[in-house]
This record gives structure tokens, C-alpha cells and sequence, in this order.
């Protein structure tokens, strides 16, 4: 793969919701060849743009039902869109993206345990844990910038190809 | 026996929205109402922080309009510095204001393309399945790919501007931390198709064409849904020209009547007063000359439209003038021509920005204005969902001891209250079933005013969707999650 994109998503003055884009933060300090980062506070439609121009996407994002510390999982493009409002889902950006490119790359989600979403600066103590973890899975993931390795860490997850509730 | 219909929260719209319809046994409608569950928690947070944190920290409160509370924010200090309302440079003004236009584009683009096209292209009974932006990807290809490219390029326009797409920093007291380079510009002015700003002034332009083609072909529908008389408010420059970033306060009644007229925004608690219902955990606001009643008034693009006198950029100025004859002149109270509305400023957007893009003050490096600190400072701002208030004031240790915030979607609170109530009784009451169709242009009207609730925090299972119907004896009789 020449180009993964890791996009974090979440906003940092939210406590726990802000562990997607400090994974990000955190990577681009490392300048790791082969990868590329963005983040924002919400997915949105501009996104599919990136996605569309990479060969595999990791999107990252706190999650409250998830087991802890992390999960990861392969998505697939989902074309209905249910409770979204001005944000969008990591599957319906994908779906966006096949429809205006005809074509999207493998996705996954890591999907990070959070706790408390209150407008406070720090997050959790349990949720730093598992960021620490989750830095840890990711770097070492994208080092190994190979497709099957992604689906079997997504198998051993138990959830490839199973969206993240 | 009767029965409530509740939505919450509502869907397209930010995630603490609920409607309540209740019915009679004949099912005729009895009473409608949009509760909308308000953050209000962010003038305590905020208390006790050093002041020129407040226009980062404001950040925290929304992942949709962050820009706008940024600059608010940051307009509220300039007066607390000493800078005042109009004494930046020319360059910090400037740069702001193109933060501003950059925000106000995407954010109209993405309401016209991500939220409203689904229901003009597909009717508002249409398949909810693939009346979403995704369908118009699949139906519509060369819509979609506008909608995603202006979003785009306004989202890259933000960037330059404030720093960082997640808590942006360009806006500081006094000024602004940064200008705009010279390889930023041209990105900008001759970056290649279609991300340059001659494309995004095209594309606007089509967008509005789009829709006044829409309208000539559905003209009572988007005449008669959700259309209501009110009073309206925004800000207008001293010349009564249509001005987003900086002015002075109007107000306008039904018959175009001025209620305020130049009215210096650091005075606004003489004119506005808010008042609580029970009901409800989001303040209305309205007009303290008229009284709580009948003070109550719209903010936004169809009231800005209809409070200012002219717009300053050409093209937008052309089809001001054909929106302004529709109506004779008068104020519009069209909740669909909101769209409208919308789109005449996404074309003024994208006219200024290409103003200010070429102009030389954004390569100069007089950022800061700095002068004599006062304990108290009111920023204003047009944000793209209407007038949006930040008050703050600060003790002697700098820290700041009060602040007052009032946003767009809570002077639209009973505006969006009436819309809703239309359509309960123009579309749902009396009939023996309710359909999806139906309950869709609940959403449709209140989407109308696209209100953005307190809505940064989206983690993955934080956003249920819940619909549930209750009978008059509290017995759901259905109910849905999505």
C-alpha cells in the first residue's frame, strides 16, 4: 500500500470523545512513511475526497459500547442514512465516495472505549488506559502496511465486516 | 382515546431535538411542540478562565459552527482589550472576515446539498432510503460532487485562516495571529478545477438557479408550507447593506415596519429580553419594546434578506432584487424560501471571499490593535443560522466572571414552534393514518431554520434515534430505533 489514511474524529473538549484525533495527533509527531492523517470534530462530505485518494482508511473514534480497550473492525459502505444530522457515519461517507468515485478503499474502524463526553479538558482516567493501548495496536498496524494483516486483526476482533453499534 | 406522536430527537437536525404531536381520538391535532433540550452549561464552565481563552474554549460547544462562537467570541474581547468594535488593522479585520465567508460557504453548501436537496429531489414522501445526500450521489452525481467540493473548499478557506480545522486559533483579542500567505492566495484564487474561487462563485450560482427552477415548478408548495407572518432580526452595516461579520442591530416588523434601527449591539439587554416556559428547556427570546407575546422574531437568511436594504456584491445584489420583487418589496415569511435566502448569501460568499482574496491587506503583517482594557465587551456575529450573541465580563484578575451567550437557534425557537405547528395542522391532523411522508415534513420545516443544537459529541452510540407513539392514557402504542 502506498497511502493509508488515519482519520480521527471527535472534539477534544469533550473529554473522552476527543480520543480520536489525539491517536492522530500523536502519529503525525511520528511522520511514519506510508501514512497520512487528518482530523476533525465530525465526519462530514469533504471527506469522501480523502478517502477516495487512499488505499486503505483507518477512521478512529471513541465509542461507548464498545469492550475495553478498543476494537477494530473493517466496515463496508452503508448507504442509508439513518440518524444522521449535519455529520456523517464512517459507512455513509464511504458510500458517498463510491457513488462519486466508483470506487472506495478497505475501511476500519478503531474504535476506542470512552466514558465521559461532558465539556471538560481532560479525559478519563480509564480512557487515557485505553488510548495508550489503541496508540500502541495502530502504530504497529499501519508499520505493517498490509491489507491481510488489517482483516486479521479485525477477525481476531471478532467484528470484520460488523458495524461498530 | 388520543394519542402523542413524539420524534426524538430529530433527525438531519443536531441530536437533543424532540417534536410531540398530540392527538385527539378523531386524531385531529391538539397541541404540537419542538422541545429542544439546550446546553446552557458553557457560562458556568467558563467562569474563572483567564479571558483570552474564551475564543478557543468556545470551541467546545459545537462541532458544526465552531468558526462562528470563535469569532463572536473574539469580538466580545476586542472590546475588552480596548481594541473596540471597529478598530482592528485592516488585516485582522480581514482575515476574520474571510474566516467568516469561508464558514458561512461551507455551511450553506452543505444545508443545500447534504440536507435539503434529498427532499427537493426526491419529494418529501419520497423513499427514505435514498432520500439522503448518498441518493444524490447515486441519482445526481454532478449535484453531489458540488456539494462535497464547496464543502471542501470552504473547509480549506477555515484552515488558512484559523490554523487548524479543530480548535482554530486564528482569532485572537484585538485581532488575528496569522495572515494569509502569498502560495495560500493563489491556492485559493488559481488552485485547479474546480477547487478555485471562479468555480465556487459558478457552482453557487447554479445552486441558485437549481432552486428557483424548483420553485417555478412547485411554486404553491414552497409558497404555502410552514408560511407564517413574523418579525425579523439581524445585523446590517450602517448603510443598511447586508453585512455578516459587523453592523449594527435591525429589526423588522411583518410589514417591513423598523422596530430597531441602528442599534449598537453593546446595548442589545435594552432590546432583547429572554423568556422561560415550562415546557421547554430553551429560552425564547423576543423584542422588549413589542413584549413577550408578540416580540418574538426570525433570524437567519430569510430575515437578513429581509432586514437589509441592499447587498454589495454584483451578482448577489441581481437576484436580491428578483427575491425582494417576489414579494413587492415587503418581508417574506416563507419558512421554504429560507432556502432561497440561503442561497443568494452562498453566492455573496463566495463573491466576498474573491474580493478579499484579492486584496493586499491579507499579506501584511499589522495583526494586533491593542488599547485600554475595559471589564465588559459584547461580540455580535451573523452566524450562518442567524444573529449569535457573546457576552462576557471579566474581574481584576482577568478571569472572566460572567458570560451570556445567545445563539441562532434559540432566537429561532418559537419561529420553528410555528413551523411545526403548521405542519400538525395543514399535514397531519384529521388524517386516519400518519406516514413516513408526513412525519418527514415535520422535519422539513424545522430543517428549514437549520438549528444546530449543542451537538460536538457524537461518539458511536451517543445519537439514538427514537420514535415512540403515546397514547392520551401514556400507553406506546409504537416505537422505533434507529
Amino acid at each position: 500500500m502506498n497511502q493509508i489514511l488515519v482519520y480521527g474524529f471527535g472534539n477534544p473538549g469533550r473529554q473522552d470523545d476527543g480520543l480520536g484525533p489525539e491517536i492522530v495527533r500523536r502519529l503525525e509527531l511520528e511522520r511514519l512513511p506510508g501514512v497520512i492523517t487528518d482530523s476533525n470534530y465530525q465526519l462530514n462530505i469533504e471527506d469522501a475526497v480523502a478517502v477516495a485518494g487512499s488505499d486503505a482508511v483507518i477512521f478512529v473514534d471513541a465509542a461507548l459500547h464498545v469492550d475495553e480497550p478498543f476494537a477494530f473492525c473493517r466496515l463496508t459502505p452503508a448507504r442509508e442514512i439513518t440518524f444522521t444530522t449535519h455529520a456523517m457515519s464512517p459507512e455513509s461517507v464511504l458510500a458517498l465516495c463510491e457513488d462519486i468515485y466508483g470506487k472506495t478503499p478497505p475501511a476500519y474502524i478503531l474504535a476506542i472505549k470512552g466514558y465521559e463526553w461532558e465539556m471538560a479538558a481532560p479525559m478519563t482516567e480509564p480512557a487515557n488506559e485505553n488510548l495508550e493501548k489503541a496508540y500502541s495496536f495502530i502504530r504497529a498496524l499501519v508499520q505493517k502496511s498490509s491489507l491481510q494483516a488489517f482483516d486479521e486483526c479485525a477477525v481476531s476482533s471478532g467484528c470484520l465486516n460488523t458495524a461498530v453499534q | 382515546m388520543g394519542r402523542k406522536i413524539t420524534i426524538e430527537p430529530v433527525t438531519r437536525v443536531e441530536g437533543h431535538g424532540k417534536v410531540t404531536i398530540q392527538l385527539d381520538p378523531q386524531n385531529n391535532v391538539t397541541e404540537s411542540r419542538l422541545h429542544i433540550v439546550e446546553f446552557r452549561g458553557f457560562e458556568r464552565f467558563v467562569q474563572g478562565r483567564p479571558y483570552w481563552e474564551a475564543p478557543v474554549l468556545v470551541q467546545r460547544l459545537c462541532g458544526i459552527c465552531p468558526v462562528s462562537h470563535h469569532l463572536a467570541a473574539a469580538k466580545a474581547l476586542d472590546v475588552i482589550v480596548g481594541a473596540g468594535t471597529e478598530g482592528l488593522t485592516p488585516t485582522g479585520e480581514k482575515m476574520r472576515r474571510l474566516m467568516h465567508f469561508g464558514q458561512m460557504f461551507q455551511s450553506h453548501a452543505l444545508h443545500f446539498f447534504h440536507l435539503v436537496s434529498p427532499d427537493l429531489l426526491f419529494g418529501v414522501d419520497g423513499d427514505p432510503a435514498i432520500r439522503n445526500v448518498i441518493g444524490v450521489a447515486l441519482m445526481h452525481k454532478e449535484l453531489a460532487v458540488q456539494g462535497v467540493m464547496m464543502r471542501k473548499f470552504g473547509q480549506e478557506i477555515i484552515r488558512a485562516t484559523a490554523g487548524k480545522k479543530i480548535h482554530g486559533t486564528g482569532a485572537i483579542p484585538g485581532g488575528i495571529n496569522k495572515n494569509l500567505s502569498i502560495e495560500e492566495r493563489d491556492e485559493f484564487l488559481k488552485g485547479a478545477d474546480p477547487l478555485n474561487i471562479d468555480k465556487m462563485i459558478e457552482w453557487s450560482q447554479g445552486a441558485l438557479d437549481f432552486f428557483k427552477d424548483y420553485h417555478a415548478k412547485n411554486t404553491e408548495w414552497i409558497d404555502e408550507f410552514a408560511t407564517f407572518p413574523s418579525s425579523h432580526m439581524s445585523l446590517v452595516r450602517k448603510d443598511g447593506a447586508l453585512d455578516l461579520y459587523h453592523g449594527v442591530l435591525r429589526a423588522v416588523d411583518n410589514d417591513g415596519k423598523k422596530i430597531l434601527d441602528d442599534v449598537d449591539y453593546q446595548d442589545y439587554l435594552q432590546y432583547v429580553g429572554e423568556e422561560v416556559r415550562s415546557w421547554s428547556y430553551m429560552k425564547f427570546p423576543y423584542l422588549k419594546s413589542i413584549g413577550k407575546k408578540d416580540g418574538w422574531y426570525r433570524v437567519g437568511p430569510l430575515a437578513r434578506l429581509n432586514v437589509c436594504d441592499f447587498i454589495p456584491t454584483p451578482l448577489a445584489q441581481k437576484e436580491f432584487e428578483i427575491f425582494k420583487a417576489y414579494t413587492k418589496g415587503k418581508p417574506n415569511g416563507m419558512s421554504m424560501h429560507m432556502h432561497w435566502a440561503r442561497l443568494i448569501e452562498l453566492l455573496h460568499s463566495a463573491e466576498v471571499m474573491k474580493e478579499l482574496l484579492n486584496d493586499p491587506d491579507l499579506q501584511k503583517d499589522d495583526l494586533v490593535t491593542k488599547g485600554t482594557k475595559v471589564k465588559e465587551g459584547v461580540g455580535l456575529i451573523e452566524a450562518p443560522r442567524g444573529t449569535l450573541f457573546h457576552h462576557y465580563r471579566i474581574n481584576d484578575d482577568d478571569q472572566i466572571e460572567m458570560a451570556n451567550l445567545i445563539v441562532s437557534t434559540t432566537h429561532n425557537n418559537e419561529p420553528m414552534n410555528r413551523a411545526v405547528n403548521w405542519v400538525a395542522n395543514n399535514v397531519i391532523s384529521g388524517q386516519a393514518e400518519v406516514t413516513e411522508g408526513m412525519m418527514n415534513q415535520v422535519e422539513v420545516a424545522i430543517r428549514a431554520y437549520d438549528p444546530c443544537l449543542s451537538c460536538a459529541t457524537h461518539a458511536i452510540g451517543k445519537m439514538p434515534l427514537h420514535v415512540q407513539l403515546v397514547d392520551g392514557e401514556g400507553n406506546v402504542l409504537d416505537e422505533q430505533y434507529k
